[in-house]
């Protein structure tokens, strides 16, 4: 990705962070991301065809995995989409990440921040595994505070159990 | 007329074993099933003109808090036979022991431009002595709220030889929106649910907050950063200021210490959450635990020497108790299922708790070593109880099932008795009770 190309994603991004709920997550970035540092949320511009674009790695990589009930263990499923996020993070070396635990609301409110940060801790811990310099990696945790799918049954817990891994654009060297 | 005398009749004879007792006005709060005393509240007097709405609003306010305990029961207006037209008038307690009120209380208020005054007399309707001697508060005509609470605090103070609640703030989040896009602002309120005021907006997501032992700031989690970080923030002018915490640390479930100065808490590294305190004027902070595992939710007992806290180290939620300089820490609680949000007592004999067991949530107590331990709730979601200043009523969160749950605060008595919800606009969460105003 050439910089102007980058630049224009970038434009687009803003764009597209003005117009969410700017309340949503106290930074309006997308629709996942905490907004912690301007992160590119799903609503990103790029095809998701174009393998470098956040877009792909949101969507064709998968920006998330899941965990089983009060657990931080990554599944094999989860392996599978760190390894392609940890080759996309090393080939876009322009990005960086903030890794966002979460928990379901079966259960109380700062053990499930506690939570979040050790499935978001586990993300990170996979991914530096696989060769992505922990410098551009950041952790934090939403707990039970963020659900993204509200039914109290396990097939909403099940989406709610998850880290995401949110790109940020670069601009600090780490 | 015969109606009456009928009535009074049929009251007599129902009054019977009251009378027979003959004891002193005095109710002992146990465990057990209470049988409520009866009181009668003659509108006060009003004796400026000015006072008029003030008097009837007042005594309207003690009759709602000390019925609203469950340990009184208000002797309606429309059944007394004689009225209290003054407040130096002598009471004429046949006419109330007639009417079966154990309790009468009357009062007097004057207004002088935005000054307000309240007395009261307590008696003790079948001994036919005051309780107590008459008392004053003075304040102001816009904080009349506060008089009437003060009059009931005194009164329900006199009763069950125990210290009142009902002149205390509760800080709280308050709630709008769906699950998914829920809205949280910092919020305080009297323990009644009056008088709400904001802290915050709802630009980020506030949790948990806690009151200082006197009232005067409250710590909270704040997500301002896009990170969990602390803040403490002054009541009166709303200005505040974050606990440092380092880069990629997480720092949350703040209490204060017994002397406000200092600040215990969780940071979160690594993966790893512990317990730490913090001086918040030199900034020096004290880890406090050092377990791979989550410790978090700590609670300081009333002499400041111990702090009961929840940790998975067993493999899920239980409560321990360690010294207040950290160290070596026994758990107490060994029930089914797991314990979290430990709160002590403000009496130091008890713990309440959040206990998560077979899919229902319960508020619980149990005793600082983990016996008679007592559940007083089950829902689909309560969490997070938090103590009246006399260590008598526990507070909570309700969360309701499904898409369109929401939240809301419920108080409960220790003995698990008059489960009420906090009457609110809106939803609310994490309530925290302040201390009982000066």
């Amino acid at each position: 990705m050439t910089l102007t190309k980058k630049a224009a994603v970038m434009l687009l991004v803003l764009a597209t962070a003005a117009c969410t709920d700017p309340d949503r997550f106290g930074g309006g970035a997308g629709a996942d991301g905490a907004g912690a540092n301007g992160g590119l949320g799903a609503g990103v511009a790029g095809s998701a065809s174009d393998p470098a674009s956040p877009l792909f790695f949101n969507q064709t990589i998968g920006d998330r995995v899941l965990f089983a009930v009060d657990t931080s263990t990554i599944t094999p499923e989860g392996q599978t989409i760190l390894d392609a996020q940890a080759q996309w993070l090393l080939t876009n070396a322009d990005y960086r990440a903030v890794i966002e635990g979460h928990a379901d609301e079966q259960g109380t409110r700062e053990y499930n921040l506690a939570l979040g940060q050790r499935r978001a801790n586990a993300v990170r811990e996979y991914l530096v595994s696989r060769g992505v310099p922990v410098g551009r990696l950041q952790v934090t945790s939403f707990g039970k505070e963020r659900p993204i799918a509200i039914c109290s049954e396990e097939s909403c817990y099940a989406q709610n159990r998850r880290a995401v891994t949110v790109l940020s654009f670069s601009a600090i060297t780490s | 007329m015969m109606k009456r005398i009928l009535a009074v009749l049929v009251t007599l004879m129902l009054a019977g074993p009251v009378f027979a007792q003959g004891g002193p006005l005095r109710i002992t709060i146990t465990d057990g099933v209470i049988e409520p005393i009866t009181f009668a509240v003659p509108s006060f007097e009003a004796e400026t003109p000015a006072a008029q709405q003030a008097a009837a609003d007042i005594s309207r306010l003690v009759v709602q808090d000390l019925a609203g305990t469950g340990l009184f029961r208000e002797v309606p207006a429309t059944a007394f036979i004689s009225q209290v037209s003054s407040f130096a008038q002598p009471v004429a307690f046949p006419d109330w022991r007639a009417i079966n009120a154990q309790a009468l209380i009357v009062g007097a208020v004057t207004v002088n431009g935005d000054q307000l005054t309240v007395k009261f007399r307590l008696y003790d309707v079948f001994s036919g002595q005051e309780l107590g001697q008459g008392l004053q508060f003075a304040g102001t005509v816009a904080g009349w709220r506060r008089m009437g609470h003060k009059v009931a605090d005194a009164v329900y103070s006199r009763i069950t030889g125990e210290g009142g609640y009902f002149d205390s703030r509760v800080v709280f989040v308050s709630e709008s929106g769906p699950k998914d896009n829920r809205q949280k602002r910092l919020a305080v309120m009297d323990f009644d649910g009056a008088n709400v005021q904001f802290l915050t907006d709802s630009s980020n997501i506030v949790l948990a907050p806690r009151f200082s032992p006197n009232g005067d700031r409250v710590l909270y989690t704040s997500f301002e950063s896009g990170f969990p970080r602390i803040n403490v923030l002054n009541v009166a002018n709303v200005g505040r200021q974050q606990l440092q915490t380092a880069p990629g640390e997480m720092a949350f479930s703040p209490r204060f210490s017994r002397d406000g100065r200092q600040v215990i808490y969780s940071l979160s590294n690594g993966g790893n959450t512990d317990i730490y305190r913090t001086d918040l004027s030199s900034g020096q902070h004290v880890r406090l635990t050092s377990a791979p595992s989550i410790e978090t939710a700590p609670s300081l007992s009333p002499d400041g020497t111990q702090i009961v806290f929840e940790s998975d180290r067993s493999g899920n939620q239980q409560l321990y108790i360690m010294s207040a300089n950290g160290g070596e820490a026994r758990r107490i609680s060994f029930g089914q299922g797991r314990y979290g949000t430990p709160v002590w007592s403000p009496r130091g004999d008890l713990v309440a708790f959040t206990k998560q067991n077979a899919g229902r949530f319960h508020i619980g107590v149990m005793r600082t070593d983990g016996s008679e331990e007592r559940l007083l709730t089950s829902s689909f979601l309560d969490e997070g109880p938090t103590w009246s200043p006399n260590g008598r009523v526990i507070m909570f969160s309700r969360e309701t099932q499904g898409a369109g749950g929401t939240s809301s605060m419920y108080s409960v008595d220790i003995s698990g008795r008059n489960l009420k919800a906090v009457p609110l606009q809106g939803g609310a969460s994490d309530p925290s009770w302040g201390p009982l105003q000066p």
